[in-house]
């Protein structure tokens, strides 16, 4: 049994942005890396496969050397190899084609991926993963019942609190969604042991049309937004009470 | 400019996201809609809309969604009209194809789309970045056409008698490996009903822990509301799915919607944005809640709401 996760470094934008001098992106000194909230559940998911059925966790990341801190993340939390690819534009297409060229070589019984990420909310890459490999896939997976061979039962999850059970030949793609299990915490001493594994860093093939070219990036005109209520706790507290009074009477 | 959209139906009913597509979809040129389904020429008139130049039907053997199959029907659609813009709902059953078909046609493609225009004869589409903080336009060089899934709930849905001309298209059978087994609902019916609420005090992660719930319990009855939460709280297993308000939850829109330590997801806003009055406490100046809340506070919520529970 072998499991690749595809996981992302994602970027995180704080109260204040400035972009690069070609306006196509933000300043890379205004964002902090962390390890996608889909894809810690898309590792978990692997690691409690290989619990019961054995076998190993591969991850696998499409991006910069930095990324490779996202990576040890996962190895913290138990999985047994990791490689990096690089080389590859930052579109779903592109990705999704960088990380087919590592996969295919995994012979994965199931590959996870999660849903999307959570600075660019695309939900494309999985699902563009599993066309270029040529495998059956489903979406947005709230419940995973796999025995290791033959088919697995999932649950996607649809708008509106309802489930669309679905069963999947495999090998397969299934994108993640959060809240399917519950992440383990690496503790301190596996975070340092994941520290001195080496990555397996590879070159993108490059090719392909990318899915688009960003033509400029900039902050959105807000609209009206709030009318902001400043002042004391219980100043905010008085003025909360007299809207939510008024409208109600 | 020709324009493509696919329906999107679950159970027998067109779901809201199709009329929304029609609207975006002719304000770009001359639409025709494809029904892909068991018995599409069931669900022919409730997408033959004011707007609506043509209506394709597509017959499959799945009785509901299957990837493979809707994969299939849109890429024979393609190749029979070659729309130059195909629009589907960014929703998760678009997710589980829409990249397959745009990769594999070579089609350019963009999802979670707010804002779609033209410039001369390419097509630019407006997508949000780093959690909604930053926009982006996108184009599409060197793409013969160009497939886009559209966020729900922005555009206004598409209303009004249309006079579309009716047909079908024949699509080859193909061996569908992701099989659709039932639908389930996934939310318990004891609970209440936060639809049915007049007043939400909906709380998010910015509560931080799950000993704090209990306390935001108690303000919601001595404030009369009934409490509700985002996602992030049912997926930490500290509150049922029930409770939880958004795209894959419930759609609410009360009078008063009271939300603590929500940051605003799109997926949260989707299901609240409507409300009738929308009041936000958060210690993000920039949480993306702020604007579509008609009154905002940057505050410690736990003070906040401590104050509130003496005036009520």
């Amino acid at each position: 049994m072998r499991t690749v996760v595809c996981i992302k470094q994602v970027l995180q934008l704080g109260d204040e942005v400035e972009f690069t001098d070609d306006g196509l992106d933000v300043d890379p000194e205004y964002l902090d890396p962390a390890l996608n909230e889909w894809d810690s559940f898309a590792t978990e998911e692997a690691l409690q496969l290989r619990e019961r059925l054995g076998g190993e966790v591969v991850v696998v990341t499409c991006g910069p050397k930095q990324s490779e801190a996202a990576l040890r993340r996962c190895l913290a939390m138990g999985a047994d190899r990791a490689i990096r690819v690089e080389g590859a534009g930052r579109d779903p297409f592109s990705v999704a084609r960088a990380l087919a060229g590592v996969v295919r070589g995994e012979s994965a019984d199931l590959v996870l991926c999660g849903v999307q990420s959570s600075d660019a909310v695309q939900a494309a890459t999985g699902t563009a993963l599993a066309e270029l490999l040529d495998l059956p896939r489903a979406a947005v997976i709230t419940r995973l019942d796999y025995s290791g061979a033959g088919t697995a039962v999932v649950d996607r999850e649809l708008e509106g609190g309802l489930i669309d059970r679905v069963e999947v030949e495999t090998p397969a793609v299934l994108t993640i969604q959060t809240g399917i299990n519950e992440p383990r915490y690496a503790n301190l001493r596996a975070i340092k042991q994941a520290e001195q594994v080496e990555i397996d860093v590879r070159s993108a093939a490059g090719g392909g049309t990318p899915a688009y070219r960003i033509r400029k990036m900039f902050v959105p005109e807000r609209g009206e937004g709030a009318e902001m209520i400043d002042g004391s706790p219980a100043e905010i507290a008085a003025r909360i009470a007299s809207i939510v009074k008024e409208r109600l009477a | 400019m020709s324009v493509l959209v696919i329906a999107e139906h679950l159970r027998g009913q067109v779901r809201d996201v199709t009329r929304e597509l029609i609207t975006a979809g002719r304000e770009l040129g001359p639409v025709t809609v494809a029904v892909i389904g068991q018995e599409p020429g069931s669900l022919v008139d409730a997408v033959n809309l004011d707007g609506v130049a043509e209506i394709v039907t597509v017959t499959i053997a799945a009785g509901e969604f299957e990837n493979d199959a809707y994969q299939a029907a849109v890429e024979a659609l393609i190749a029979d009209r070659q729309p130059r813009v195909t629009l589907l709902g960014f929703t998760v059953n678009s997710m589980a194809y829409g990249p397959a078909a745009a990769v594999r046609l070579g089609l350019g493609f963009a999802s979670d789309v707010h804002g779609v225009a033209l410039d001369g004869d390419a097509v630019i589409a407006t997508r949000s970045f780093y959690g909604s903080k930053v926009s982006a336009e996108l184009d599409f060089p060197g793409a013969d056409g160009v497939m886009l899934l559209l966020r729900p709930t922005v555009w206004a849905p598409a209303e009004g008698q249309g006079s579309a001309s009716v047909s079908s298209l024949e699509v080859a059978a193909v061996p569908s490996r992701a099989r659709h087994r039932e639908i389930v609902e996934a939310t318990t019916s004891s609970d209440v009903d936060i639809t049915q609420a007049d007043f939400l005090l909906s709380i998010g992660r910015g509560i931080g822990d799950k000993e704090n719930v209990e306390m935001f319990e108690e303000l919601a009855e001595k404030m009369g509301a009934t409490l509700s939460v985002s996602r992030p709280l049912v997926d930490a297993g500290w509150m049922p799915s029930s409770r939880q308000v958004g795209q894959s939850g419930k759609t609410v829109k009360p009078t008063v919607y009271l939300a603590f330590g929500i940051s605003g997801a799109v997926q949260h806003l989707a299901g609240m944005k409507t409300s009738g009055t929308i009041i936000a406490v958060n210690t993000d100046p920039e949480a993306a809640i702020f604007n579509v809340a008609q009154y905002g506070a940057k505050a410690d919520l736990f003070d906040v709401a401590e104050e509130l529970e003496k005036l009520f």
